[in-house]
């Protein structure tokens, strides 16, 4: 594996870059980094921020100098095939799909020249990596949607999506965590709630994770609803089976 | 116990020092765009620094005291009165029930910070007081102070003993500076020789597009090696974001917490309180300096707010 690269971002921030590429990969050396240093508790951290190929690391310079983070970062990273990492999970998102909630799935099914339901196989069947989260709170980028259903945005956003939309756009798919406008093409609707700022955890995906979306009916998402407004519904989530 | 807003002003929030410990779930630290005048704000009146105070912008609010309070306003010059009578910035202020604290044309900077003794009486939302008004959160129902809003108020004073010894004379008061000190990086390797050198050498010119999230700029344009995107990767509070059309954008308080266009620099620590300042129409420089440097400036801020802390709360 490559050396990592150090980048300056201003006076209290460095980047920890572990390459130049969108992959599973460098993404899994992302995650053991930033479990490792959750672990190690190094004073003056303030806060880890995990993205695509790097770890933004903010960090109090009155605690821990610049070079002396660098230096213990680069201990860190070359001791990461020792410590043991816990296999990354698997959080299960019940969708209903079409309908009024998923207004775009006969489009995505007409573009990529099959039936609905064949669109909702393809949606459920992958596990999707979550490689960082950002934009607004909790949406998550997502890697591995099937290359049958790219599908490409809407011409015209619409000015309002309801929270918990399950859209496409080009190669991505996601879940909208809040209100908000967007050019996605909908095909579902999750009724748990990834973004809920009074809640204990107030945003459920981690980066590292893994999402799973599992289609449910009128009956059952409306049952998860109910659970969902009495704050007793609990996601399914089990530990990922590594490719072997 | 409790100001009536009589008039919002522009925008008016609530700020803190920042909601710390979610960016990597998609949530912006938010918090004041200003964060050394707010911290400033609340010593005067021995709050912790941290504590939540209203931030206003260029045209400030008219608001009604229904207690005695303390209060102390830092940051831009928006022209403060109570009841018509010019009151002085950097300075604890007594207020009377009933008297009303009015903003005029603003003078200098963007942003005023007004702390009251003993703080506002408002939930925290994971961990801060500062709204953060595109998700809602925090502050007043995550949103802008509007006409008739009661803001209650924790533990307001209505004296201190040495009140009249809590103020920072006119020539040591923070004044106004358009050299915005940089440390290059985290792409700076993304920029033509002559795009870095065109960054530190021009003048750059605030557009109207300026808010909570950040200034964008006009001037000379930043060359690109090979074009303005990357791979989305982590930004920092005061990051000057460089896309492919080679104009700079200086990002604040309420800042994305990733982005996909390269950044040239960063602005230090010690002069976010420029950086929070700026509006349009300003002209702003970049000067490079080593980090060490800059570290060095940020302990020497954080001295003078110890020592003023210090001195306001033992004399």
């Amino acid at each position: 594996m490559d050396e990592i690269r150090f980048l300056m971002a201003g006076d209290s921030a460095l980047v920890a870059e572990f390459g130049n590429a969108i992959s599973p990969a460098i993404n899994a050396r992302i995650r053991a980094f930033n479990i490792a240093l959750e672990q190690a508790k190094l004073p003056g951290i303030l806060e880890l921020l995990p993205t695509y190929r790097s770890v933004m690391i903010q960090y109090d310079p009155m605690v821990i100098g610049t070079e002396a983070l660098k230096a213990k970062l680069s201990a860190i990273a070359k001791n990461l095939d020792s410590i043991a990492i816990p296999p990354a999970s698997v959080v299960e998102l019940p969708v209903l799909y079409g309908g009024e909630m998923g207004p775009d799935l006969a489009f995505v099914a007409e573009h990529a020249g099959i039936t609905p339901d064949e669109v909702i196989q393809l949606h459920t069947e992958p596990e999707y990596l979550i490689y960082m989260l950002g934009f607004t709170p909790g949406f998550t980028y997502l890697g591995g949607l099937n290359e049958k259903i790219h599908t490409p945005r809407l011409t015209q956003p619409r000015v309002k999506i309801p929270g918990g939309s399950v859209g496409i756009a080009g190669s991505q798919t996601g879940v909208y965590p809040i209100d908000s406008p967007g050019g996605w093409q909908l095909i579902g609707r999750t009724p748990v709630k990834l973004y809920d700022p009074n809640r204990a955890e107030p945003i459920l995906p981690r980066a590292g994770q893994y999402i799973k979306f599992r289609a449910v009916d009128q009956a059952e998402f409306d049952e998860i609803s109910r659970q969902v407004e009495a704050g007793t519904y609990q996601c399914v989530s089990y530990p990922r089976k590594e490719a072997e | 116990m409790s100001i009536t807003v009589l008039n919002p002003g522009l925008l008016t929030t609530v700020q803190d020092q920042g909601r710390w410990g979610y960016q990597q779930f998609g949530v912006p630290v938010s918090g004041a765009c200003d964060p050394h005048s707010a911290a400033m704000a609340n010593i005067f009146v021995s709050n912790d620094p941290g504590m939540g105070v209203l931030e206003c912008t260029l045209m400030g609010p008219q608001l009604r005291f229904e207690c005695d309070e303390v209060i102390a306003i830092t940051g831009g010059d928006l022209s403060p009165s109570l009841d018509g009578k010019p009151i002085p910035s950097y300075a604890a202020v007594e207020v009377k029930a009933g008297q009303t604290l009015r903003f005029g044309a603003p003078k200098s900077g963007c942003r005023a910070y007004i702390a009251v003794a003993g703080g506002f009486d408002l939930p925290k939302v994971m961990g801060s007081q500062s709204t953060y008004m595109k998700a809602a959160l925090g502050g007043l129902e995550g949103r802008k102070l509007q006409k008739g809003d009661v803001l209650k108020l924790k533990a307001p004073v209505a004296t201190f003993g040495n009140i009249r010894q809590r103020f920072i004379s006119p020539e040591f008061r923070p004044r106004p500076v358009y050299t915005l000190r940089v440390i290059l990086g985290p792409q700076d390797d993304a920029f033509t020789e002559k795009g870095l050198a065109d960054f530190l050498s021009s003048e750059y010119t605030v557009t109207q597009e300026f808010d909570r999230m950040g200034c964008r700029m006009e001037g000379p344009v930043i060359e690109h090696k090979n074009g303005g995107d990357i791979i989305s990767d982590g930004i920092a509070f005061g990051a000057i974001q460089v896309p492919g059309a080679g104009k700079p954008i200086l990002m604040l308080a309420d800042h994305q917490t990733t982005g996909g266009y390269t950044k040239i620099a960063n602005v230090i620590t010690a002069d976010f309180r420029l950086a929070g300042q700026l509006k349009g129409g300003d002209k702003v420089r970049f000067e490079q300096i080593s980090a060490a440097k800059a570290q060095e400036l940020l302990r020497c801020q954080r001295a003078s707010r110890k020592l003023l802390a210090h001195l306001v709360n033992t004399h």
